[in-house]
């Protein structure tokens, strides 16, 4: 067992332990510091598969930009009002038996399949640096990285109308 | 590795996003978890675009193969970054209007 099998195993292990610890946390703080974890373990299996630009933004930006945004949030309401009562109390266990029939039926198909079999280039390869990245992003993939700022653009005016006081 | 395990990883992944989604009622957390499933589908884009084309081959390293999958991801990103922005928003206009985050109180929305 080689040091990237035993690198795999960890950062799964702790991606899929804080995603269920994102679910299960009673305090929506701690769900959002769980959330992190979960998001620098993803970032952990970027580098492992040498894409060290997507690694970076994805820290820069979800880490580091959305979460202070959720954090920002949940600050700014009040989380001290008693829960309403629960009305259906088999709700959660309809959701998580659905959820794990989901999981059952999509592992069950993919399971066999031969395509699956196909080894990964792990740890080599430069497709996922930024000198290649940027040289195909800005020729040709300009226009839709033009539209991205309209994009941006729009979201901010739509969250500066939709959050303002009428 | 190969990519099963990544495939494995992903679904999984994507599917404690969906229990969260369909067992917690606060709508912050359900939008933390509509975030954890966006991960899961980046994370399997980048697995698959690191995949060997032809099985048995050498490896390649100096291929090009696969750019397009990450510069995908790329634009995955910047479009849940605008999603956000404007879904927290809705959340604080939620909140000022009904005082609560729960979403069994969004059902007055049909009164």
């Amino acid at each position: 067992m080689g040091i990237t099998q035993l690198l795999f195993w960890f950062l799964t292990v702790l991606t899929l332990g804080s995603a269920l610890m994102v679910i299960f946390s009673k305090n929506p703080i701690y769900s959002i510091l769980w959330l992190i974890v979960t998001f620098f373990a993803i970032s952990g299996h970027y580098i492992l598969l040498n894409a060290q630009f997507l690694a970076i933004v994805n820290i820069i930006v979800y880490a580091g930009a959305i979460m202070v945004l959720f954090l920002f949030v949940v600050m700014l309401m009040n989380l001290n009002m008693p829960a309403s009562p629960v009305k259906k109390k088999w709700m959660p266990f309809a959701g998580i038996i659905s959820g794990g029939c989901l999981l059952l039926v999509l592992i069950a198909a993919l399971k066999d399949t031969e395509a699956m079999r196909r080894e990964l280039l792990m740890k080599s390869g430069d497709i996922g640096l930024i000198n290649n990245l940027g040289m195909v992003l800005f020729k040709d993939y300009i226009l839709p990285f033009e539209i991205s700022s309209v994009l941006f653009l729009s979201a901010m005016v739509g969250a500066v109308v939709i959050g303002k006081k009428n | 590795m190969t990519v099963n395990h990544y495939i494995f990883l992903s679904v999984a992944l994507f599917c404690i996003g969906i229990i969260g989604v369909l067992t917690r009622r606060n709508m912050i957390v359900i939008f933390m978890c509509v975030e954890l499933m966006l991960n899961a589908v980046n994370l399997l884009l980048v697995a698959f675009s690191k995949m060997q084309y032809l099985s048995g081959s050498v490896v390649d390293a100096a291929t090009k193969a696969g750019t397009d999958a990450q510069l995908f991801v790329f634009f995955v990103m910047v479009v849940a970054a605008a999603e956000v922005s404007v879904g927290l928003a809705i959340i604080v206009m939620m909140y000022r209007n009904t005082h609560s985050i729960d979403v069994n109180f969004l059902n007055r929305l049909k009164h």
